[in-house]
């Protein structure tokens, strides 16, 4: 799976290998193309959205695969499936709507019609239009609707995730996202029914990978972002935990909040303020939940399309959809779950200020990423330094490493053969 | 008959010069002064349309006090870091929905422009404010601001409010 055939482009890579990532691996418009065949449209699951969004059949959400516009349907037998929005007759994008519930899809152009699962039931004026005795126009004789259905992605769901793929010899998903990081997606998503909370989006100008890589630094957050450090949200100090899949592309960053305030990790810290005192603390009421488990925070980075968010009360998935070499969407789903209380609920909409667009510690996430694209769009003879902990890349008990980072290089230059 | 208090002159031009005072705040910066547009007790929310129109609750922000108006204020000027950029609020078409109780339900659309050092202007954010005011110590403050846009994709951050 994923051998390369080519080397894509003429990106010179250091010999010193994946602790180093060249610029023009952030700005090249041919590796990037080649990127969305060998990450989005190939070799990979990739996120498309929660079935707790379509609960019953016909409902239909629109999403995305890399760039390919697609829609995530239930359908009549209640299995959730998708398909290309792309009609199979002159190509247009059929579906304008988000979301809705829908009997079956009809392209407006020329009203040929699909069912749920994406089969072709109809084009007018097949068979022609009889006048004067005769039969005018139609289809040719070997037109046949079977082999003018939707393009049809392979689907699985875990526990109320759905992922997809143009990719139809992916091994299943357990298998995919391999027996280390699993665990953890289990811990998240164990089953119990999703409550969509609502959505936020947002455009970052910078390159898609470099979102990736953001949840897969656990170096920055405790230095960008104040909030956490003066309120041990997340900070070099705390008792943590790193985990890769064999092939080192998934990962989760585990830890655990403490009582912040003054310490080892804070000393010439520009971004931490010994005398912060909120006025109202009710954004921080955190109470924990019994699935917690231990771990305060738990964030996952599923290559290539999508981030699991748990940080206190707050749940969130964070779809990666590329854009072009230098820019990419950001989608938030944020959600609770079934049987939670309406004062949980309000913590999570509460807990929800620290995310997203504006949010207290992600606001910044999108900002710095913008600076380096714009680091990056002028040279092509520098690399990135991610070498904290060294070069050996693989789990780890402590959060003072970019190893996370070396190992999503190390996996992206097998694939990419650079 | 009885006048539709929708219509008082007085009231009209009191609830605009409190727009028009609220949004020169905002575009003058003088953030420390936002809190005070509103009432102790108060909500300033700023949600997606998406989620609006839906029934979803979640919002961009959501505060519910003038303490965390002023933890906000707090957060864009000392925590967030950020490209600082100048913002332009236009404020068109107020519309007095009610007069109730001594509470104004009053409605209008704002267009927010945005420009970042060395960087041409752009739209920035573009939305409909749907807001309670009332009358406190002698001055109208909002208790209510609910800020709805329709802009489907966020120019990747929002810092300052709106």
């Amino acid at each position: 799976m994923n051998a390369p055939d080519t080397v894509v482009a003429p990106v010179d890579w250091p010999e010193i290998g994946p602790s180093r990532v060249p610029y023009p691996v952030y700005t090249d418009p041919a590796l990037y193309r080649e990127e969305l065949e060998r990450f989005f449209y190939r070799g990979h699951w990739c996120y498309v959205g929660l079935e707790a969004e379509i609960p019953e059949t016909g409902d239909f959400k629109r999403s995305r695969v890399g760039e390919r516009s697609v829609v995530m349907v239930r359908g009549a037998d209640g299995a959730i499936n998708v398909v290309e929005n792309r009609c199979a007759h002159r190509g247009a994008e059929f579906c304008q709507q988000e979301h809705g519930r829908a009997k079956d899809f009809i392209c407006p152009y020329h009203q040929w019609s699909y069912d749920l699962a994406g089969n072709l039931q109809g084009v007018p004026f097949r068979r022609g239009v009889r006048r004067d005795g005769r039969v005018e126009g139609g289809m040719p004789p070997d037109f046949k609707l079977e082999e003018r259905s939707l393009v049809k992605l392979k689907v699985e769901t875990f526990n109320g995730v759905v992922f997809a793929s143009f990719d139809p010899g992916l091994p299943p998903l357990a298998e995919y996202f391999g027996p280390e990081v699993m665990p953890w997606l289990g811990r998240v998503f164990n089953g119990r029914k999703l409550q969509v909370l609502g959505y936020s989006r947002q455009r970052i100008p910078g390159n898609w990978k470099l979102m990736q890589e953001n949840i897969k630094d656990p170096y920055h957050p405790g230095l960008l972002h104040t909030w956490f450090v003066v309120f041990g949200l997340w900070r070099a100090d705390q008792k943590s935990q790193l985990v890769m899949d064999a092939k080192s592309r998934h990962a989760v960053m585990i830890s655990r909040k403490n009582e912040g305030g003054k310490g080892e990790v804070t000393q010439g810290v520009s971004s931490f303020k010994e005398n912060m005192k909120l006025n109202d603390l009710r954004v921080l009421d955190v109470v924990p939940e019994h699935w917690w488990n231990g771990p305060t925070v738990t964030m996952l980075t599923l290559f290539p399309s999508v981030i699991i968010q748990q940080q206190v009360n707050s749940v969130s998935t964070r779809h990666i959809v590329p854009r072009g070499p230098g820019v990419f969407d950001f989608y938030w789903t944020h959600f609770g779950f079934e049987d939670d209380t309406p004062e949980m609920t309000r913590r999570r909409l509460r807990q929800a200020n620290l995310f997203g667009p504006a949010g207290y510690v992600s606001a910044d996430d999108g900002e710095v990423i913008e600076m380096q694209q714009h680091g990056f769009a002028a040279r092509d003879d520098y690399t990135t330094i991610s070498e904290l902990g060294g070069r050996d890349i693989g789990s780890s008990d402590h959060m003072v490493t970019e190893t996370l980072i070396r190992g999503m290089y190390r996996y992206y230059r097998e694939v990419m053969g650079l | 008959m009885e006048r539709d208090p929708r219509f008082d002159v007085a009231l009209r031009l009191e609830v605009e010069d409190l727009y028009a005072r609220y949004i020169a705040c905002l575009d003058q910066r003088r953030y420390d002064e936002w809190p005070g547009f509103f009432t102790e007790e108060c909500v300033y929310k700023l949600q997606p349309r998406e989620n609006f129109d839906r029934g979803l609750p979640l919002c961009t922000l959501a505060f519910e006090s003038r303490g965390m108006l002023k933890d906000r204020v707090y957060g864009i000027t000392q925590t967030l870091f950020h490209q600082p950029y100048y913002q332009r609020h236009l404020v068109s078409g107020l519309a007095i929905a009610a007069v109730e109780e001594g509470v104004v339900a009053a409605e209008a659309n704002y267009l927010v422009i945005r420009t970042r050092k060395n960087e041409p202007s752009e739209v920035f954010n573009c939305g409909r404010y749907f807001d309670r005011i009332v009358r406190e110590g002698g001055a109208l403050k909002f208790r209510e601001k609910l800020a709805v846009f329709d802009s489907e994709l966020i120019p990747n951050s929002i810092i300052y409010p709106i």
